[in-house]
């Protein structure tokens, strides 16, 4: 049987120094420790790198199986962008999920209560990331147009000017959003990837379906299907019609939702 | 110092956190003690921020958790040493803690050292760690900023016997040296060796606070006889105020509210035999814990929570 011996301390007799107040975390670091965290696990670091990797294996199935003639810089870029469309998206994902699947928003959410900052240090994370992977895919693209002209012993062919390749870029940082979006509302990784893909592949097959079987739909989609306004970012210059289709567009499936998905995680618990 | 003050948090129809007030001092660890969800927890992430309250609130440093400018350098937390992400290693992240809160990277070193991880260990990916590995590496976390408040949701989960000792040691330096340490658990011997002040919790209430000492004070002395009747009269007779003991269990066993000498006086005087006589606080915590959540224990209010 043990006795408690309790040592009654009675009030308090020790004082500490004085503490001087801390700074507040500047955004700069937020944005730093952000970067970092998504190359420090495995699955980040291979999702990052097979951003390369996506691109050189593009690059190669062009120089392969690609006709002679089409061995321009354009077919390039576009190979490039088709797994970057994938890839990009599901980063930004997982940059926003994790600190609910994996639960580490705990510590990350005590460490930096105001959680829009923490949000909006991840966004520009995520942009920085779609904007550098893009070019990155050009570079890339511009090797193997100058190996491909070199095999067949032609001029290389530059067919995509700036507009094009920031339109391409837009896109991408778009693409790149929806993931980021879908993660602030969903708040779990599976189901925000499953979201994903559904949002991007399943529901283009169906407004396709709908807008070739069904007259008055077809004339209504460039103003209600966001895919569909942002396919013109793939061909070439918009005008002033398409440009205010994406923006249409892009507030209904895009910000609106992003705008929903912020209020509540702002008021959300954390577990 | 943490003051909470008339903190509500209610979840639908159902109240997890019932108008609980108390305050963690500087200088003194804080036991918050209660049965399993009894509202600790819920009460502690209300506390940094993670949960909103229904009403009231808590400060921490005289502010509320949101305000404080860096609060890794202030308020150390452990609330699940288990919610890390387990892609990470234990090294990166305390890396990731230390480059938030803006310390010298030498800090994670130190504090790998302190809580007794080794270097290939703090190597190692979280999802490989014991629950032991995972408290010490969230204790480390916690301590990362030197922070003059600690919040810590059961941090002996999963520590050994050892490791136990050597946490209560470290809280123990800490609040010595003037830090405001605050710390759950259901495991009353955990607490009972630990704390200054308690504060225990059931469904969602406060049932008593205090120092421990006082707390232990009143608990009196408990008897044993064959016969109860005899001895319940005569310490009516004697004007002393005593109960069935209800953490004992036994019908044989009297908590009167009187120290020892006078109940053998009394039993003497009565020439009632006695089995046994003793201070009920020799029977620690456990005695006052039953007690006092014995009507609020998940066993006895089925009916209560449906409500």
């Amino acid at each position: 049987m043990s006795t408690i011996t309790a040592d009654t301390p009675g009030t308090a007799t020790v004082t500490r120094v004085e503490r001087r107040e801390p700074a507040p975390i500047p955004f700069t670091r937020l944005l730093s420790v952000e970067l970092r965290k998504s190359f420090d696990t495995r699955a980040g670091f291979w999702l990052m790198a097979s951003i390369g990797i996506a691109s050189l294996l593009a690059t190669g199935a062009v120089l392969l199986w690609a006709p002679d003639s089409e061995l321009t810089y354009s077919t390039f870029a576009t190979a490039i962008g088709f797994p970057m469309a994938i890839i990009l998206p599901m980063v930004a994902v997982l940059s926003v999920t994790s600190e609910w699947s994996q639960r580490s928003g705990l510590t990350s959410f005590t460490l930096v209560p105001n959680r829009s900052k923490v949000i909006a240090a991840k966004a520009g994370v995520t942009v920085g990331i779609s904007v550098v992977s893009m070019l990155l895919a050009m570079a890339i693209g511009v090797v193997g147009t100058l190996v491909g002209s070199a095999i067949l012993g032609i001029s290389p062919v530059w067919d995509a000017g700036f507009v094009d390749l920031a339109n391409i870029v837009l896109a991408q940082v778009l693409g790149m959003l929806v993931g980021f979006m879908l993660g602030v509302v969903i708040r779990s990784s599976s189901a925000a990837i499953v979201a994903y893909f559904v949002y991007s592949f399943a529901l283009t097959a169906i407004t396709e379906v709908l807008a070739a079987t069904q007259d008055w739909f077809a004339n209504l989609q460039p103003w209600v299907d966001f895919n569909y306004a942002q396919g013109a970012l793939f061909n070439g210059s918009l005008n002033g019609e398409q440009w205010a289709n994406l923006a249409v567009t892009g507030v209904v499936w895009l910000v609106a939702p992003l705008t929903f998905g912020l209020w509540s995680l702002m008021r959300s618990e954390v577990k | 110092m943490i003051t909470v003050d008339s903190l509500t948090k209610t979840y639908g129809g159902f109240t997890a956190v019932d108008d609980v007030t108390f305050t963690a001092r500087p200088g003194r660890v804080t036991g918050f003690l209660g049965p399993n969800g009894a509202g600790k927890s819920t009460t502690m992430r209300v506390m940094v921020g993670l949960t909103p309250a229904t009403s009231g609130g808590v400060t921490v440093c005289g502010r509320q958790f949101r305000d404080l400018p860096n609060p890794g350098l202030e308020v150390g937390v452990l609330l699940d040493a288990s919610a890390q992400h387990a892609g990470r290693t234990g090294r990166e992240i305390l890396t990731v803690a230390q480059r938030t809160m803006g310390l010298p990277k030498s800090r994670v070193d130190e504090m790998i050292d302190l809580v007794s991880l080794t270097s290939s260990e703090a190597d190692r990916r979280v999802r490989d760690y014991s629950l032991g590995m995972r408290q010490r590496l969230g204790i480390a976390t916690a301590l990362l900023g030197q922070p003059e408040v600690l919040i810590l949701d059961e941090p002996a989960n999963g520590l050994d016997p050892a490791g136990i000792r050597w946490m209560r040691d470290l809280l123990r330096g800490y609040a010595n040296q003037g830090a405001t340490v605050l710390l759950s658990s259901h495991l009353l011997h955990e607490i009972e060796v630990i704390a200054d002040d308690l504060v225990v919790i059931g469904n969602g209430r406060i049932v008593a606070q205090g120092a421990k000492s006082d707390l232990l004070a009143t608990a009196g002395t408990l008897v044993r006889t064959p016969d109860v009747t005899a001895l319940a009269h005569a310490l009516t007779v004697s004007g002393v105020a005593f109960t069935k003991s209800a953490a004992t269990g036994g019908d044989d066993v009297l908590r009167v509210e009187a120290d020892t000498d006078v109940v053998g006086r009394v039993a003497l005087e009565a020439r009632v035999l006695l089995l046994e006589l003793r201070p009920a606080e020799g029977a620690g915590l456990e005695e006052m814990f039953l007690e006092l959540t014995s009507d609020t224990q998940r066993e006895t209010v089925i009916e209560g929570a449906a409500a």
